[in-house]
């Protein structure tokens, strides 16, 4: 007597007759029936990676919106009047100024307003109290330019303006035909707008930030949930995932970079976009390879979120100030400059600086890409050492 | 004889100190329901990722079709389905974006992934968010991206596990279903209940060791039908009911009271019924026969907890 219900079976060792090793029948779209609609698999998986970015409302104000506000909010602190025009006492003779022609005169007088005095004490004070910017004197057949540290603009432009009168007075006197003549232009594209220092920085930090954190985030979060193992067990090819991945985030760097160009081009930023500007995209795409070599080597390293994050954010905060993301590195103490040279970073947002809005061109980008990729391969071969598909 | 689907011969798997799985073998032919059944901390899970190919054995042989699965094999992940974790799905993905994203790993069309949709029930879900779905449709989901690329044999690990009654049902209508197509089906189950009812055969499993393989039925008819007769707790004191045995001449019974029932272990149920006629404590009788649950406490010698 028995309540319970047992089903019949069939012998436990008899093979039902569809299960030859021919395959499961009686269904219609099986292997060999190929169809159009086949899914790619690196098309899906980075779409599924930007909507899982682009679906989150958190990491689109992070990624995007918070470093937009502040360029919004730098560029209006630091936004000057426009022109840098200085006021240089000279005094007693400088013979290179002296000997100007009246027509290099004329366009020295657009960057700068040169008065003769004659009391160097008096006229150091002046520079001290802003109402000159510089003071020059000759001693010998050295030209000395005095300048104040309180506005580093203005000093930065006399220092450019004098160094250009110079180089024409040396080629000049090498008995050469002088090729070159003061033009107000030079002297621009030698002095640093905030805004020109601000753009590549500002969006260096916002890639920096978006490549290392959700590059790392994401390899810890797929590889907690076991994603990244049951990946393994299809065949799905190591470097289709690799490509999705590349691809999702240089999209995204792409978006921050034209993002950032927009608003800093607007007139009321007023940056001025010189002629190879678009080799930053080839810039970013190197350095954003390179800032994602760093957020997997994060992920390789730690096995949850919290130690991911915190250690990424432990490496993209200190190396965005050292790279010039929030301020110009031309003043930076020389250490901060030492140590930026080993930050991927740095090559990113001067080399963006460069291409961006000091005419710089191929001859720049090229060794800065390189560089870049060349530092993506070390850490890359370096994150092979600790990457686990699977968490045991 | 056909050939099998998957052979395992001497298969052992340490971590540290703790020898996960300790000489397993075992032959599983194509077209079987079999299940792996054992306690949490069994080493069922690290059998069914070796044989899946996720691990390496330290010892031992294991092939699929011939082949071995480690290292990764990609003919072989063609042939075969697992079925992830429900609680992983990608953040921020609907239902059908995420078995179309599953399909694309196996360059499969997004047509056969919808018809797979419709077939686990789940195409009126397919916009809403996978994390959304109930335990019971999340793991129908997974199950279905297990399922997209027309597996020859499907591994599933506790497909049931934290399912109300109902889910659990209709799991196993689909897992009937899914095995009935001809397809091997290897499960991990902690439920014996479970393994009883779907698997043709099951290997009872403890400390990375196999106990026993066979047929469940084969397995509870060794135990000489061992039967349980209960009755309502309180109608009897249970050393009252164990003197009657006595009188009665049946001295091999064991007897416990839980409280709500008072149950009697026997192979001879007939003077039982009887005692309980006489003493007229009948209120609440159930009788049942042997279920895999004696079965794994007479191999082991100790009661099963899941």
């Amino acid at each position: 007597m028995s309540i319970e219900e047992t089903t019949p079976r069939p012998a436990p060792t008899a093979p039902r007759e569809s299960g030859s090793p021919a395959g499961p029948a009686g269904k219609g779209a099986g292997r060999g029936n190929p169809e159009k609609d086949r899914l790619n698999p690196v098309r899906e998986l980075s779409r599924t990676m930007i909507m899982s970015v682009l679906r989150d409302k958190g990491t689109i104000f992070f990624l995007l919106i918070f470093p937009l506000l502040f360029l919004l909010l730098f560029g209006t602190l630091f936004k000057s009047d426009g022109t840098a025009h200085i006021k240089v006492a000279q005094v007693g003779p400088v013979e290179v100024l002296d000997s100007l022609t009246a027509d290099q005169r004329e366009q020295l007088s657009e960057a700068a307003t040169i008065t003769k005095v004659s009391d160097e004490k008096s006229a150091l004070e002046k520079v001290r109290e802003g109402d000159y910017d510089a003071m020059v004197k000759q001693q010998g057949g050295t030209v000395v330019l005095r300048y104040s540290a309180a506005d580093q603009v203005k000093g930065a432009s006399a220092r450019a303006t004098l160094n250009a009168v110079l180089e024409q007075a040396n080629l000049a006197a090498a008995d050469e035909p002088p090729t070159y003549t003061l033009q107000a232009s030079q002297v621009e594209d030698a002095s640093v707008e905030p805004i020109q220092y601000l753009t590549p920085g500002l969006m260096g930090w916002a890639i920096a930030s978006s490549a290392v954190f959700s590059t790392a985030l994401t390899l810890v979060t797929l590889r907690r949930k076991k994603i990244l193992q049951r990946m393994r067990l299809s065949p799905i090819r190591t470097w289709e995932v690799v490509a999705a991945r590349i691809s999702m985030t240089l999209l995204m760097a792409l978006a921050q970079t034209a993002l950032f160009l927009a608003v800093a081009t607007l007139p009321y930023f007023g940056l001025q976009l010189t002629g190879s500007w678009w080799l930053v995209i080839p810039l970013v795409m190197c350095g954003t390879l390179a800032l994602m070599s760093l957020g997997l080597l994060i992920g390789s390293l730690t096995r949850t979120e919290e130690s991911a994050g915190g250690l990424a954010q432990l490496l993209v905060l200190p190396m965005s100030f050292m790279s010039g993301s929030f301020f110009s590195l031309d003043n930076a103490p020389g250490w901060v400059q030492a140590v930026s040279y080993m930050m991927p970073l740095r090559y990113l947002v001067k080399g963006s600086e460069a291409v961006l809005s000091r005419g710089g061109g191929l001859a720049d980008a090229l060794p800065t890409m390189g560089g870049m990729l060349a530092f993506t391969a070390v850490v890359t071969a370096l994150t092979l050492k600790f990457f686990r598909w699977n968490e045991t | 004889m056909t050939a099998p689907a998957i052979v395992a011969d001497g298969v052992r798997k340490r971590y540290g100190d703790i020898q996960a799985v300790d000489g397993v073998s075992l032959r599983i032919e194509a077209g079987e329901f079999y299940g792996i059944l054992g306690p949490n901390g069994a080493g069922k899970t690290t059998t069914l990722e070796i044989m899946e190919g996720v691990r390496e054995p330290d010892e031992g042989r294991i092939e699929l079709f011939g082949q071995s699965p480690w290292p990764r094999n990609l003919d072989l992940l063609t042939r075969i389905g697992v079925q992830f974790q429900a609680s992983s799905f990608l953040d921020k993905m609907t239902t059908r974006e995420t078995i179309r994203l599953f399909a694309s790993f196996y360059r499969v069309g997004a047509r056969q992934a919808d018809a797979m949709l419709e077939r686990v029930g789940l195409t009126e879900f397919a916009q809403v968010p996978a994390d959304k779905l109930s335990g019971g449709q999340a793991q129908r989901l997974s199950i279905a991206c297990g399922l997209v690329h027309d597996p020859e044999i499907v591994f599933l690990d506790e497909p049931t596990a934290g399912l109300d009654p109902q889910a659990r049902r209709n799991l196993w209508d689909l897992l009937r279903d899914v095995n009935e197509e001809g397809r091997t089906v290897v499960l991990t189950t902690h439920y014996l209940d479970e393994a009883e009812v779907l698997c043709d055969r099951v290997s009872v499993m403890e400390r990375g060791k196999v106990l026993r393989t066979g047929a469940p039925a084969a397995l509870v008819r060794e135990l000489d039908n061992m039967v349980r007769v209960s009755v309502e707790s309180g109608l009897l004191t249970p050393d009252a009911m164990r003197d009657s045995l006595k009188d009665v001449g049946v001295v091999d019974a064991t007897v416990e009271d839980d409280g709500v029932l008072l149950t009697v272990t026997t192979v001879a149920p007939g003077p039982v019924l009887s005692v309980l006629a006489d003493r007229g404590a009948l209120r609440g009788l159930e009788v049942r026969g042997a279920t895999l649950e004696d079965v794994f406490l007479q191999l082991t010698g100790r009661e099963y907890r899941s």
